[in-house]
């Protein structure tokens, strides 16, 4: 199989990361193989395909989370805001303090709900007025009327649901310029993923968001670029790399995609 | 439309004891019983021996009172007590630190490198060393040199040999207790811009403390009955202890020097001595399975 892809282009004056040939092994396996990418500014992208196609690896790797793998290495640039992330005098604090990211499951701090928020904020250097902020985020992630009655609760008090948007609250409550979102839904009851949803609705006026999700509905309801992931065996390799075979707008993703494959994926033949 | 089958109607599904395996099973049954038996009858006969022994020769007085000289009676075990918790206090002091901060960087900075592995390494060799070279290590180290502000035989001594003791428990408990805490938690922290430090400080190190508490409580009560590493560290006296750069009395080691006295006044404060010790210590560990209790709340 070959690696033919179709990449739509963003104008350049709209882009928030670029990923330019980017090639992510973990030791000598190669994991994603030559990333072309423009995630474009104030909106969401998605991130679909098959499981171990990197969609995953890719968005780690916006925000360095990657780096807490010893085998983890990237050729290539990822360039945000005009500088390559992978620089060695990048500071990864720097970047994820500009880059948050919300977790595939739910992950709370131990301590209660306004400590949650107020967490990243204070150590963003946050100086203002913390009751307000927590309530601003908490009302922005549409969790605000489920908690400020037991504000001083520990987070575990929350349902999983909850506590995804209470995760989302602590994101945007550092003011980040991204959200990076890991399947955020994917450990949630089909209610709470649809207010988890309504919540992105209202966050993209105000970020960029990239969300990587397994459920083709979600894309098509969130999103409005979409990138197409896929794995491929190669020849001599021990196991599959995966690629970026289309990026496109989420309605030509799934109306009218240029590549076979994925049309075969998202019309369900596959994957 | 009919089966034909084996007939089974004269055979009942029913247990019969009779059979091979079923005697066989019983009987293996019985021996593991029986060994698992045996093995726990030491520790409920020391128990009971030295509870039996020590409550009758208990009384209030022995708590406040200082050894009698041979050959008189009465007395009691004050110095030892108070010297005992001196010790493990200043063994407290060394240990510590250096332990849960070793744990830290084993499970939250090493990301497994060489140096880690030959640390975790050590730690476990360090476990297995005797007790009595713990305490030769310390007295050719601190006493014999008299680095100390010229004090040879000292409590700081006989700490710093308890501590080399109390190590490896401490490192091994807060690093397999930090292992626990779910690597979420830290992509959480370090997702919203905070430093690996502040991540250890503020999130990890608080989610762990249970089985790091733990750790130590066991530690103190593992060491708080030695008596090899103190005999020529923390030495002995038959006074109150007169700070902790001098020599002084501990439990363990007063147990050791009255035990073989032929005094029955020095006997019967050794069988005191080891009561108190005993109930110390069982407190310990029930107050160590107490605190592991929160862990798994």
């Amino acid at each position: 199989m070959s690696f033919t892809t179709h990449i739509t282009d963003v104008p350049n004056d709209q882009v928030a990361i670029t990923c330019d040939n980017v090639t992510i092994s973990y030791g000598s396996f190669e994991a994603v193989k030559s990333v072309f990418l423009e995630v474009p500014r104030g909106k969401v992208t998605a991130f679909i395909g098959p499981s171990g196609c990197g969609k995953s690896t890719v968005l780690r790797c916006f925000n360095r989370m990657n780096d807490l793998i010893p085998s983890f290495s990237l050729k290539g640039r990822i360039i945000y805001e005009g500088q390559d992330l992978y620089e060695p005098k990048v500071d990864p604090v720097e970047v994820r303090r500009r880059i948050g990211m919300v977790f595939q499951r739910p992950n709370p701090f131990p301590k209660s709900i306004y400590e949650n928020i107020a967490f990243g904020a204070r150590i963003n250097g946050y100086t203002g007025d913390m009751d307000e902020l927590v309530e601003r985020s908490l009302r922005r992630a549409a969790v605000w009327d489920e908690c400020k009655d037991k504000l001083q609760e520990s987070g575990y008090s929350l349902s999983g649901g909850q506590q995804q948007r209470l995760c989302i609250a602590r994101t945007i409550a550092t003011q980040p310029d991204v959200i990076l979102m890991d399947e955020p839904c994917s450990a949630l009851d089909p209610i709470s993923t649809l207010k988890v949803e309504e919540t992105m609705h209202e966050l993209k006026k105000e970020f960029t968001i990239v969300i990587v999700t397994h459920n083709m509905q979600q894309a098509v309801r969130v999103s409005d670029m979409t990138a197409f992931y896929n794995a491929v065996a190669v020849e001599g390799g021990s196991g599959k790399v995966g690629y970026l075979v289309e990026f496109d707008e989420t309605a030509n993703i799934f109306n009218n995609p240029k590549q076979q494959s994925t049309q075969e994926y998202v019309s369900g033949r596959f994957g | 439309m009919t089966f034909s089958s084996p007939n089974f109607s004269t055979t009942s599904l029913h247990r019969k004891p009779g059979l091979l395996r079923n005697r066989a099973n019983a009987a293996m049954t019985a021996v593991a019983a029986t060994f698992a038996t045996i093995a726990v009858l030491p520790l409920i006969f020391v128990i009971a021996y030295v509870l039996i022994k020590g409550i009758t020769v208990l009384s209030p007085s022995i708590f406040f009172e200082l050894p009698p000289p041979p050959g008189l009676d009465g007395g009691g075990i004050g110095n030892a007590l108070i010297g005992t918790l001196v010790v493990t206090l200043i063994s407290c002091v060394f240990a510590v630190p250096v332990g849960v901060g070793g744990g830290i960087y084993l499970a939250e900075f090493s990301q497994g490198n060489k140096f880690a592995e030959f640390v975790r390494f050590g730690t476990n060799v360090l476990a297995g060393v005797p007790s009595i070279i713990a305490g030769v290590f310390i007295y050719g180290l601190v006493v014999s040199t008299r680095v100390l502000f010229g004090n040879s035989y000292s409590a700081v001594a006989g700490g710093l040999a308890l501590a080399v003791l109390m190590l490896p428990t401490i490192i091994k408990t807060t690093d397999e207790g930090l292992k626990l805490v779910p690597q979420e938690l830290r992509w959480g922290a370090l997702g919203v811009g905070a430093s690996t430090f502040v991540t250890t400080m503020k999130v990890v190190l608080p989610a762990a403390v249970a089985p790091i508490a733990t750790g130590v409580v066991l530690a103190i009560a593992r060491s708080a009955g030695e008596t090899a590493p103190l005999i020529f560290t923390a030495l002995f006296s038959p006074f109150w202890p007169e700070g902790i750069f001098k020599p002084l009395a501990t439990m363990s080691v007063l147990i050791f020097n009255f035990a073989i006295m032929p005094y029955e006044a020095q006997i019967t404060l050794a069988w005191a001595a080891s009561f108190v010790l005993v109930v110390m210590i069982l407190g310990m560990n029930i107050f160590a399975r107490w605190i592991s209790g929160f862990a798994q709340r």
